[in-house]
């Protein structure tokens, strides 16, 4: 093996061990119409991606594949392979349930559930068995509203409903609620549409410190946040993916001509 | 076109057109508006005049069932015709009938008036007697098997007085209409006043009422819906016990975890016909399937709650099914999201959302099990029951009525007295319906939740 050869391999394996889950010809189905097609993308791991595309395109459903939340959906068939850590997620033996204590999920509207501050984090780590002493319990409410930049504004009323908090605390304490579980994926679906622009200022800086811990797929509308945020992007366009790579490349000088359009506002 | 052309221009020519001007189509508008007001309002007035004109109607034939008259009476428990043998061996006692009891009455009757200085006139002591109720001999038995070291005291007795007279102090009967009634005659009535007057007569609240089993047709004073309210209660704890674990596993399954086609279709279009089916046909079901094939006996409060399980089950699942639907789906994906199962997501936060809703189903369901009386027909609860069922579990397999049967069998009765009796029994499971629905609201306060 020439010298080269070696090195173009080794380049493959880092690439391959930086890879957190991947997509290998992703296709979904509602009933008769398809809304994926052949869809290939990587996540890289402690990255944000951003899937950014205009309304319809595909990108809510394909972040959905990742933690198989379109299983809730009847008529929804899903073809293809999507990876985590090497393994096919889809595979007739995975628990879902296991899956989604390992790739968490925040949604467009914040929704807590009606019950305390308290109780909402500690929901998820108390049914996985992560935590049953009182001691543990607060150690993780507080370990992940800190991290979630929330702990400040709440600890005073830990015990009031979750529901009573502003929107962007809302939407904080869902992503401390995702955190709570130690996922190793956090899937944010369009995190900050029902924000305003200082809350989602907060979200965008705490999203950009928990890369260092997390791996983040982020779906968006906004060009800004894809740019401010993610580090690599995905454009989907009616189910297809357009083109993926840097963030900052994309941004510039992109090599589709629909990502171009989409991103200086001429289409979408 | 040149119409068009020309109401346009016509628009444009009214320039500075004033809202104050109410046009031709604005007024139209309004007055539609205003007659529908009208209409609504009308029809909620008839609501509400109806359901007045009912209350007052039951009210104020029922309310009087509430009081009744009693007689104040010092018997001597003779031994010397209760006791033969003098020995109060119980196997003895249970031979004395009503026949040696009535005799003490007359003479205790007799003895008062004397006392008293009443010159009963045109009253012979077999109609004094009559005063008192045909159940009376019936009351003093039960004492003196209970108590027979009682006999030959002379004992005070509150005795309830006849139908007629005790209608006489309500209003139901008349002078008049006492001259005609081979049963009362006036000169009764004028004594009834005295013994009034005299304090030995009064009415009094009718505790009876609510705990005392039917009464034969002679003796609508004595007839109680003690019977009635237990085989009402033991037939709700039975449908509560199945019919709400039963109707929300069903709603939980259809709702959340059936998949989506023709078999689920099918299924949810026979719930929503079971509801509408005639409540009678669940009668002859019950009949056919528990009584005949299954072999439970008749008027049993078993056979009466299982087939009211059948008919509210329908109603539990409809209303659990709308309050599993009225919870968004947000909280599932949340909890989904987070790596609840599918079960940990609905138990742990879709159930707590529509537990008020489904509270509220299952007690309306109950409520209209409760005043069910078609069905009840159908499995012998009309029958006349005397006895009192057994507590539960065995209670459950007892003879027992039904507080609407209990309605429906003292209308078909031919004593006037009845009638005030029937329509106590009416308020009775109206109260009864009203602390349903007000537990019902109750809970539905406490456990509502915003979201």
């Amino acid at each position: 093996m020439s010298e080269a050869a070696t090195e173009k391999a080794v380049d493959a394996a880092i690439e391959e061990s930086a890879i957190k889950m991947r997509g290998t010809d992703v296709s979904v189905f509602y009933g008769e119409k398809q809304a994926l097609f052949d869809v290939n993308l990587d996540v890289r791991k402690n990255s944000v991606t951003a899937l950014i595309g205009p309304s319809g395109c595909g990108k809510s459903t394909f972040l959905r594949c990742l933690n198989r939340m379109n299983d809730t959906i009847d008529i929804c068939r899903v073809n293809g392979e999507v990876t985590l850590d090497g393994e096919n997620i889809y595979a007739p033996m995975i628990d879902v349930v296991e899956l989604r204590a390992r790739v968490g999920m925040v949604f467009q509207k914040p929704n807590p559930f009606p019950k305390s501050i308290y109780e909402n984090i500690v929901y998820g780590p108390r049914i996985h068995g992560q935590v049953s002493t009182r001691a543990e319990m607060d150690e993780v409410v507080e370990r992940s509203l800190i991290k979630a930049g929330l702990f400040n504004e709440v600890k005073d009323r830990l015990q009031e409903p979750g529901t009573g908090l502003s929107g962007g605390q809302q939407q904080r304490l869902c992503i401390a609620r995702a955190i709570a579980v130690s996922p190793e994926v956090i899937l944010m679906d369009e995190p900050c549409s029902a924000l305003d622009p200082i809350a989602t200022a907060k979200v965008e800086e705490l999203i950009d410190e928990l890369r260092v811990n997390y791996t983040i797929v982020i779906v968006t509308h906004s060009m800004q946040q894809a740019a401010r945020v993610s580090q690599r992007t995905a454009m989907f366009h009616l189910g297809y993916l357009v083109e993926e790579g840097d963030t900052d490349k994309m941004f510039t000088n992109p090599d589709n001509k629909l990502t171009q359009d989409y991103i200086t506002g001429r289409f979408g | 076109m040149t119409e068009i052309t020309a109401d346009h221009s016509a628009g444009a020519g009214t320039t500075g057109r004033s809202l104050l001007n109410v046009g031709e189509r604005t007024r139209k508008r309004n007055a539609a508006e205003k007659r529908f007001r009208m209409m609504g309002l009308a029809a909620v007035a008839i609501g509400i005049f109806a359901l007045v004109g009912l209350m007052a109607s039951i009210l104020s034939n029922g309310l009087s069932s509430f009081n009744q008259t009693y007689i104040a009476l010092d018997v001597y428990l003779d031994p010397a015709k209760l006791d033969k043998n003098g020995n109060r061996a119980p196997e003895d006692l249970q031979k004395i009938t009503t026949f040696t009891i009535q005799p003490l009455i007359k003479t205790a009757v007799q003895d008062m008036l004397d006392k008293r200085g009443f010159a009963a006139e045109g009253v012979n002591p077999n109609e004094a007697a009559a005063l008192i109720s045909g159940e009376a001999p019936a009351e003093l038995r039960r004492f003196i098997l209970a108590n027979p070291d009682q006999i030959g005291e002379t004992i005070s007795f509150d005795l309830l007085a006849s139908g007629r007279i005790d209608g006489y102090f309500k209003g139901r009967v008349t002078m008049e209409s006492a001259a005609l009634d081979r049963n009362i005659s006036p000169e009764q009535l004028v004594l009834a006043d005295r013994l009034k007057e005299a304090g030995i007569l009064d009415l009094r609240f009718n505790w009876a009422f609510f705990t005392a089993p039917d009464a034969s047709d002679t003796r609508p004073e004595a007839a109680g819906l003690g019977v009635a309210i237990l085989g009402s209660a033991y037939m709700m704890m039975i449908v509560l016990a199945l019919s709400l674990p039963i109707g929300v596993a069903a709603s939980i399954y259809l709702e959340e975890f059936a998949p989506q086609n023709r078999w689920t279709d099918l299924i949810e279009v026979n719930i929503a016909n079971l509801a509408a089916v005639p409540s009678i046909v669940f009668g002859i079901l019950g009949l056919a399937l528990f009584i005949n094939f299954v072999g439970l006996p008749q008027s049993a409060p078993i056979v009466g709650a299982l087939v009211l399980t059948l008919m509210t089950l329908p109603t539990i699942i409809i209303a659990t099914r709308a309050a599993l639907k009225a919870v968004p789906p947000s909280i599932r994906d949340a909890a989904l999201g987070i790596g609840a199962s599918k079960m940990q997501a609905i138990f742990h936060h879709v159930l707590p959302l529509a537990a008020p809703g489904i509270l509220t189903g299952a007690i309306i369901g109950l409520a209209q099990a409760l005043g069910e009386t078609a069905p009840l027909l159908l499995i012998g609860m009309v029958a006349f029951v005397r006895e009192y069922p057994a507590a539960p579990p065995e209670g459950f397999f007892d003879p027992a009525a039904a507080l609407p049967v209990q309605v429906y069998n003292w209308t078909q009765r031919g004593d006037p007295a009845f009638i005030e009796r029937a329509s106590g029994a009416i308020i009775v499971l109206l109260i009864f319906l009203l602390v349903m629905n007000a537990i019902a609201i109750l809970l539905r306060r406490r456990f509502e939740r915003r979201w």
